[in-house]
């Protein structure tokens, strides 16, 4: 039996036995709707309505109700969707790589990491198919065949690789997620007494029985499906990057982006797993499972992303005026100084100067501020996004041709909009999935369970 | 004689393991384990083969290379070749590192779903599949070894004794 080092702190605390977690987990499945969920499902319902009226109306009169013109071709649109690709990083690295790196505290939080994961990229799918302008065109992006003298998508093209990409991500995050729900629905389907419930999780759970060689198997799946999810993680990010850094707009092209693009999608998407699992834990009392030691975890990847980001911000400067390009230098002069300085310098306090504060023990390990902090970083990732997308484009090569972008109430209302069925998806996993990966956290019981590891310690 | 199953049932993971390497020594064949969750070192106790799905994810990615690289020669070379910005697709190998995302993505996009359909598809787990857990308390927290009187040379009673030997929490026999 593989032991662990007494110094380590527990991460499952309390005196949990393989009965407890499943009763933990499971109990509040099948008990009542709380009353909590039921206000704040309400709440997420009319947002997302809010938001499905926006999506309509964009659709119905065109992309031109947005504040785009001819200067500002993109703007909150493209930010919206790289701030959700971003989010939608920390899940299928906390599964995937943290697997290969065999970190056990990945445990209690990949489940609903995974879960934020596959919501927030189907948000920010939202966002390009829109601006394509013709919605109902969209598989045009797919290499099909057709009558118009055949004619194929471009796999030149940055854009495409970005369909690829996203395509490719969405659909593995979501096999892996589901691979890792199928015996945990098999244990609430037999836990389950309400027959119309039980037959909807037995179908979920596919007939699951927990035969050696099956388990023997989902091993093995789930540890290639790390490895090749891994540099998918990379890819992801790094593709969304050179969306930007294949164009010829001073402040895009620059090879920094793809690394920068990366780090800064693992610091949102860190931030946006803090702020749904501190409340989550509260709310589902599940603080034996993900506790201080998870939190302060976190908030060390936050720390290390955060500081890549920040050198990046710093090198982009350094190398615009040592490029001796003055186009180039100009787009970042123009950054901190230009009409639309507020949002760098947001940017720059959010990012860069907030994050450096969880170099302070007392402070990553207190849950307020943790709370507080993920909510600024979610805000500086998003500026970031904005930064880079309209100060780049709003001054053109000629003068003549500058450009301002004004958020109209469309561009908002679906950006909330988005926010609201986030929430809508999250709840009803939250509700009705099991929310940690029960048969995960079983295997780790015995070596990082409190009870089992002073167990440990006597002998 | 009628083929007997018998189900031994035990309360921890640690106990069906110590179990199962006595039962074996003495010459018992388990037939199969159920668990909720996987058991590390078993496997080769009872006689599990390592799965060869690793294999078929690597087959099913190396398929996605080659169709991938088919593709984009076919779609950017052959069929018609595009000219963007006075790059001119005239030969797949000079345009080939433009394509190489493409192809990264559609291997990886192969090689997982192959892979994950083959492991539900040889597991027997897809929608609307019927359970076969002896137990519903096999997905919660007990494990459970099922051991049959065909495929072992002896009485039920002499089984019955030696698997009595062992930490058992409960044991159930059922006529197949």
């Amino acid at each position: 039996m593989i032991k662990e080092s007494k110094i380590r702190k527990p991460l499952i605390l309390g005196h949990k036995t393989y009965g407890d977690i499943t009763k933990d987990i499971v109990d509040p499945i099948m008990g009542e709707t709380p009353k909590q969920w039921k206000i704040a499902f309400t709440i997420a319902c009319i947002v997302a309505l809010y938001g499905v009226g926006c999506l309509f109306y964009i659709i119905g009169v065109g992309i031109g109700s947005w504040g785009l013109n001819k200067t500002v071709g993109w703007a909150w649109d493209i930010t919206n969707f790289v701030w959700w690709v971003g989010i939608g990083h920390a899940g299928t690295l906390i599964s995937a790589v943290l697997l290969l790196f065999r970190q056990r505290w990945r445990m209690a939080i990949n489940r609903s990491a995974e879960a934020m994961t596959i919501f927030a990229v189907i948000m920010a799918a939202i966002f390009p198919i829109i601006h394509m302008g013709r919605v109902w065109q969209a598989y045009w992006t797919l290499p099909l065949p057709n009558q118009f003298g055949s004619l194929w998508p471009n796999f030149n093209s940055a854009l495409l690789w970005d369909v690829f990409a996203i395509s490719t991500y969405f659909s593995v995050s979501l096999v892996f997620w589901y691979i890792g729900l199928i015996p945990d629905f098999a244990t609430i389907r037999d836990k389950m007494v309400k027959p119309g419930w039980k037959k909807f999780y037995s179908i979920l759970s596919f007939g699951w029985s927990g035969r050696a060689k099956h388990w023997t198997r989902f091993e093995e799946v789930s540890l290639v499906l790390a490895g090749i999810a891994t540099p998918l993680v990379f890819s992801v990010h790094s593709i969304v990057s050179m969306d930007f850094a294949t164009s010829i707009i001073p402040g895009w092209h620059t090879t920094i982006f793809p690394p920068y693009f990366v780090a800064g999608a693992v610091f949102s998407g860190f931030a946006m797993v803090q702020t749904l699992l501190l409340i989550m834990r509260k709310v589902m009392k599940l603080e034996a499972y993900i506790n201080l030691r998870h939190i302060e975890y976190m908030n060390i990847v936050i720390i290390v992303t955060g500081s890549i980001v920040g050198v990046a911000y710093l090198t982009e400067l350094f190398v615009s005026w040592y490029s001796g390009v003055e186009y180039e230098s100009y787009a970042f002069i123009n950054r901190f100084s230009g009409p639309l300085a507020w949002s760098y310098w947001a940017m720059m306090t959010c990012n860069v100067i907030s994050p450096q504060l969880f170099w302070i023990k007392k402070l990553r390990t207190n849950l307020q501020f943790t709370f507080f902090m993920s909510i600024i970083v979610n805000i500086g990732m998003w500026f970031e996004r904005f930064v880079i997308i309209v100060t780049s484009i709003h001054r053109d090569y000629l003068p003549a041709a500058w450009g301002e972008f004004k958020a109209t109430p469309m561009d908002i209302g679906l950006f909330i909009g988005t926010i609201g069925i986030f929430f809508v998806l999250f709840l009803l996993f939250a509700r009705y999935f099991p929310v940690l990966a029960l048969n995960e956290l079983k295997t780790i019981l015995k070596v990082s369970g409190e009870s089992y590891k002073n167990d440990n310690n006597k002998h | 004689m009628a083929n007997k199953v018998l189900h031994v049932m035990y309360d921890d993971d640690q106990k069906l393991l110590d179990a199962a390497r006595a039962l074996v020594a003495q010459g018992i064949r388990v037939k199969d384990v159920f668990s909720p969750f996987p058991i590390h070192g078993l496997d080769p106790i009872i006689g599990v083969k390592r799965t060869r799905l690793a294999i078929c994810s690597f087959l099913y990615a190396c398929t996605g290379t080659v169709l991938a690289i088919l593709g984009t020669w076919y779609f950017m070379v052959s069929d018609w070749n595009m000219n963007i910005g006075g790059k001119p697709n005239f030969t797949w190998i000079e345009n080939a590192p433009s394509f190489i995302p493409v192809m990264f993505e559609f291997s990886v996009f192969c090689g997982a779903h192959g892979m994950a359909l083959t492991y539900l598809l040889r597991n027997g787990t897809l929608p609307g599949m019927p359970a076969d857990n002896p137990d519903p308390r096999t997905t919660d927290d007990k494990f459970v070894m099922e051991i049959t009187t065909e495929d072992n040379h002896m009485s039920v009673e002499e089984l019955e004794a030696k698997i009595r030997a062992t930490d058992v929490f409960e044991l159930s026999i059922k006529n197949y």
